[in-house]
């Protein structure tokens, strides 16, 4: 039987999700080529906005790769616009002349930036913020322009502002009207989005009438109707959006705003679909994906031909995405005659939310500085419900019923009903979230993406899908809310386990594993190295080391790279060096060929690229020179950064780099809940960056200032100050003593800094600082395991341990 | 008709781990799981091309040690949400040496 043909006319967001919705359906029934004015695969237009902000690349935001239309048998023309539709002969005709037949044609042109057309709009240097193109042309000017004038004060306007604020420009915007955002906010919340905008340096002209874009061929600047002007090398035009309604008007479709369809998604012809942007439905047009969304929905329906599908309309929301600010608005947020409103007003924490009500019901919500509540009140809204019962509360949020004001997030989030919207981008409610996630054990937010589409688009519902699945996955097992089990193989958490070993006297997995009813035979990838490293921390004498259960950095003892081979770094303690450690450095790097060396952000040196089985000749050379394992790949101690100090330094009020040696002979060779990093600056100029260190000292003329749980990388934390001691073997000893206290306490990967948080800086003062008996122990403790602790792994590998790990078999 | 060839003794493939077998035109991992079964595996993980034999095994199946995909080691496919398959080649064990059958198709490949 051949196929249906169906043909896609605009390779965008509505489109392609109409294709997947389809397939969903009907994987067989069409032979399906769309074709795209872009000569992009289709790509999240949402996220342009980061994209241009630099928080994301043009590749994060592919949805769909061109891999995606080949396995599923999609054909796809790029870069190639349809310009004529024949309605009598069932074809489609592209700009290079290509020809297509079709049974079905869904029109999906999405919508084009509407361009002012003063004299001068067509100058160079003058686009809109729609697509890939635009933001190229937007990062290329950042490069080579100073200034850039941004018309519109809307969401895109601001989103296309800031962005090139952030790539460095100077940033005009200009607005018709007094208030930004006048479509989504009210005054008092456009007032105070309007601030803080200025406070990172963004300048407004407002109620200015563009007239004329000046420049001879490139434009130089803006005049407006009142004759000022402002200079300008880029002019961006976010003033609103048109239905791109060309191809289908040609086509003799019927068309007003946009191309008109009924409930079913169909054109005045039959054979002819159409969804998103470019469409007009009862009166409405959509800008936003959410309703987009829906109507794919109802058009994958009906070209399945099951038919049951009507598409009614939508109530949109809104959300601002800059980051750092939050902003919610949705439904209608200025008050009308005879309506109430509620207002909860908090300047000092930039907090302003409003709620519009009308016969006791929710009619627009406005909230600026804390937009937890959004989906409640979007919920409230849409659903129409009576909330003469919690009206007197309704502003301090969700969380404010049902418990004494104490709710956590999370709670807030789980009293929400199964069919409160959660991601708005991809319509996915609360209750397939925590379907998803009871049914498949979803345990992190990639795997809720990955199965749900949830917070996969522009990301703002991020929170609320964390906060269900801490919620969903702490239930069940026990009240308390932060329990969850380690990974899928057992329900007990760390600090279960942890207690276990330790009270239990577990010292082998598999006692631990029989003792907690493991559900798995041998665990998994993530509680194994996790077991392992508990056992070993906590009886250092007796357990023995598993290399089967460690990630593969730590059993080859080098960095696995992206293309198999790995990076050896030498410890350089102290990152102290002398002429002969680089000539033998230099020495094994010409003897291995090493491809590339480079000095490392831990004051070391990386050989980059070497191969596994060279690794034990290499480590044999280094060791001969008196280098021991640098650790760079472990979960252990990395590195002492160390500044020029006392020695050398005009500044300087103690040796720095003499304690940085000491305290790295202390605490190298030792394995820890994750990496660990110290520093010693030698005055509180701090050049060796030591407040941001897992435990860093700063030299002060009078002694040591210890700083712990500090942290650069992906969250930068700032330590907190522990105490301030004299000597440097007090250095050494609270040293020892805090580690030792993190690796007995802490979770498997969980560095210094979230412990800190968790377990909170005075549990550790008291523990260390407070009772001196406690801290001397821990500090035995610490030295007792180092005795197992620091022998050298590369050492012992070049003399033969654990061969097989690096001797490839060969056969012919 | 599968063509044996004698690899290596059982004892020699650490229990939980695994071996490179280094052909002329490809790298094959040999996994030995806790009860001793053993599969083999084209050295390279659908993803992108990560060193399967470098991952953590766990039951019947390894994780790819570059992003974590799961790969179940009897059939080479990808388990959970990922999708893709790398080769598998068959394996037996007798008198504690594990044999190997690289099809001559695919050890040409
Ligand atoms: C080599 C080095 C980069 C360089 O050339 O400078 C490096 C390389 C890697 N870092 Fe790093 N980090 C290096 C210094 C740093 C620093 C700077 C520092 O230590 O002062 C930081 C920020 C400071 C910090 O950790 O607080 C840093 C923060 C990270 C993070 C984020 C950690 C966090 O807690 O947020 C990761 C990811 C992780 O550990 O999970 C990471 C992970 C990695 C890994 C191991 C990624 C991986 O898992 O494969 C990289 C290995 C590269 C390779 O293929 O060999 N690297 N990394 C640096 C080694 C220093 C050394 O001598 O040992
Ligand atoms: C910078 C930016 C930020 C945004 N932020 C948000 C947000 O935070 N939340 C939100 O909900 N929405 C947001 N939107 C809006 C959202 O992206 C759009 O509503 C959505 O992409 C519209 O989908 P569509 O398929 O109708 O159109 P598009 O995604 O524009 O797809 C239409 C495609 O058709 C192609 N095309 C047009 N004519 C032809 C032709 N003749 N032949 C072949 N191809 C053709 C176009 O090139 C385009 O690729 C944002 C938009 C932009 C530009
Ligand atoms: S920042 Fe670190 S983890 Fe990221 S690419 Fe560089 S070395 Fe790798
Ligand atoms: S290469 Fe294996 S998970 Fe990426």
């Amino acid at each position: 039987m051949t196929k249906e043909k169906l043909v896609v006319v605009g390779n965008g967001m509505a489109g392609i999700r109409t294709v997947e919705e389809l397939l969903k359906l009907d994987s067989d029934k069409y032979d399906i080529t769309v074709f795209g004015n872009e000569p992009h695969p289709n790509y999240n237009r949402i996220m342009l906005s980061p994209v241009l902000a630099g928080e994301k690349t043009v590749d994060d935001i592919i949805l769909n790769s061109r891999e995606w239309y080949a396995e599923n048998g999609i054909t796809l023309v790029a870069g190639d616009p349809v310009v004529e539709i024949d309605r009598v002969k069932c074809t489609v005709k592209t700009a290079s002349g290509a020809k297509a037949s079709y049974d079905r044609l869904l029109i999906s042109t999405g919508s084009n930036p509407f361009i002012i057309p003063v004299p001068g709009h067509d100058r160079k240097g003058v686009i809109g913020f729609r697509d890939i193109a635009d933001v190229e042309a937007m990062l290329h000017a950042a490069k080579n322009y100073k200034r850039a004038v941004v018309i519109g004060g809307g969401l895109l306007g601001l989103e296309a502002a800031n962005g090139l604020m952030k790539q460095g420009m100077q940033v005009d915007v200009v607005h018709l009207l007094d208030s930004l955002m006048e479509r989504q906010l009210d005054k008092a919340a456009s007032a105070l989005l309007k601030a803080s905008l200025e406070q990172r340096g963004m300048n407004f002209l407002m109620e200015a009438q563009t007239a004329e874009i000046l420049g001879d061929d490139r434009v130089t600047g803006v005049r407006f109707a009142d004759g000022s002007e402002v200079a300008a090398d880029l002019v961006v035009m976010a003033v609103g959006i048109r239905p791109n309604m060309a191809l289908a008007q040609q086509a003799g479709l019927h068309c007003e705003r946009g191309i008109v369809v009924n409930d079913t998604m169909q054109t005045f012809d039959p054979k002819i679909y159409a969804v998103g942007e470019c469409v007009q439905h009862r009166n409405a047009c959509y800008g936003l994906v959410a309703p987009l969304f829906e109507q794919a929905k109802v058009a994958a329906n009906h070209l399945v031909e099951m038919g049951i599908a009507r598409y009614e309309g939508s109530v949109t929301s809104t959300k601002l995405k800059v980051t750092g600010i939050d902003l919610f608005s949705a439904g209608e947020f200025n008050e009308g005659e005879g309506d109430e409103t509620l207002v909860l007003q908090d300047p000092s924490q930039g907090v302003y939310k409003k709620l519009v009500i009308r016969d006791n019901k929710v009619k627009g919500a406005v909230l600026y500085g804390d937009t937890m509540d959004g989906t409640w009140y979007f919920t409230l809204l849409r659903e129409g419900t009576d909330i003469s019962a919690f009206r007197s509360t309704i502003l301090f949020g969700q969380h404010d019923l049902g418990d004494a004001g104490h709710g956590d997030a999370s709670a807030s989030v789980m009293a929400l009903p199964a069919s409160a919207e959660i991601c708005g981008c991809n319509g996915v409610c609360k209750g397939d979230i925590v379907d998803a996630i009871s049914r498949k054990g979803l345990f992190t937010l990639e795997e809720v993406r990955a199965h749900t589409k949830a917070s996969s688009s522009c990301g703002s519902c991020t929170g609320l899908v964390e906060a269900i699945l801490a919620g969903t996955v702490g239930e069940g097992y026990d009240k308390a809310p932060s329990k969850k089990g380690m990974c899928g193989c057992t329900e007990h958490s760390h600090d279960e386990v942890i207690a276990a070993i330790q009270k239990g006297k577990l010292k082998t997995m598999q006692a631990v594993r029989d003792a907690l009813d493991w559900k798995t035979p041998d665990g998994c990838a993530s509680c194994r190295p996790a077991l392992n490293y508990y056992l070993l921390a906590n009886w250092p004498a007796e357990y023995e080391d598993d290399a089967q259960s460690r990630f593969i950095n730590e059993r080859a003892h080098g960095n696995i790279q992206k293309d198999g081979t790995y990076s050896v770094v030498p410890r350089m303690f102290g990152g102290l060096c002398t002429a002969n450690d680089l000539r033998a450095i230099a020495d094994v790097s010409d003897k291995y060929q090493v491809p590339e060396m480079k000095v490392t952000g831990g004051q070391r040196i990386d050989l980059f690229g070497v191969k596994k089985e060279d690794l034990p000749a290499m480590w044999k050379d280094l060791s001969d020179a008196g280098f021991v394992s640098g650790h760079a790949y472990g979960k252990a101690m990395r590195t002492v950064k160390t500044c020029a100090g006392k020695t050398w330094c005009r500044f300087g009020t103690q040796n720095s780099t003499g304690l940085g040696v000491k305290l790295e002979e202390l605490t190298w060779g030792s394995w820890m809940p994750h990496k660990f990093k110290l520093a010693v600056s030698g005055c509180p100029r701090n050049c060796a960056e030591a407040t941001i260190k897992d435990f860093g000292v700063v030299c002060v003329d009078s002694g040591y200032e210890l700083h712990v749980g500090g942290n650069g990388g992906i969250k930068v934390r700032v330590t907190d100050l522990l105490c301030k001691v004299e000597t440097e073997e007090e250095v050494l000893e609270y040293c020892g003593a805090f580690t030792q206290l993190y690796r007995e306490e802490a979770h498997y990967l969980e560095r210094t800094a979230p412990w800190v948080e968790r377990v909170g800086l005075n549990h550790i003062k008291q523990q260390v600082l407070e009772d001196e008996a406690n801290r001397k122990a821990l500090y035995e403790r610490f030295l007792f395991g180092q005795t197992f602790a620091q022998i050298d792994p590369w050492k012992a590998r070049a003399e033969g341990a654990e061969a097989h790990e690096f001797t490839p078999l060969k056969i012919a | 008709m599968n063509n044996w060839i004698d690899i290596i003794a059982l004892d020699e493939i650490p229990r939980l781990g695994s071996r490179v077998i280094r052909t002329d035109t490809m790298d094959v991992a040999v996994f030995r799981t806790r009860d001793d079964q053993v599969f083999a595996l084209r050295d390279a993980c659908p993803h992108k091309g990560g060193p399967l034999s470098q991952g953590i095994v766990h039951g019947t199946s390894v994780t790819c040690p570059l992003h974590n995909w799961k790969i179940d080691l009897a059939s080479g496919e990808a388990l959970g949400p990922d999708e893709g398959c790398t080769n598998v080649f068959a394996t037996k064990v007798e008198g504690g040496r594990v044999l190997l059958a690289l099809k001559a198709d695919e050890a040409a490949a």
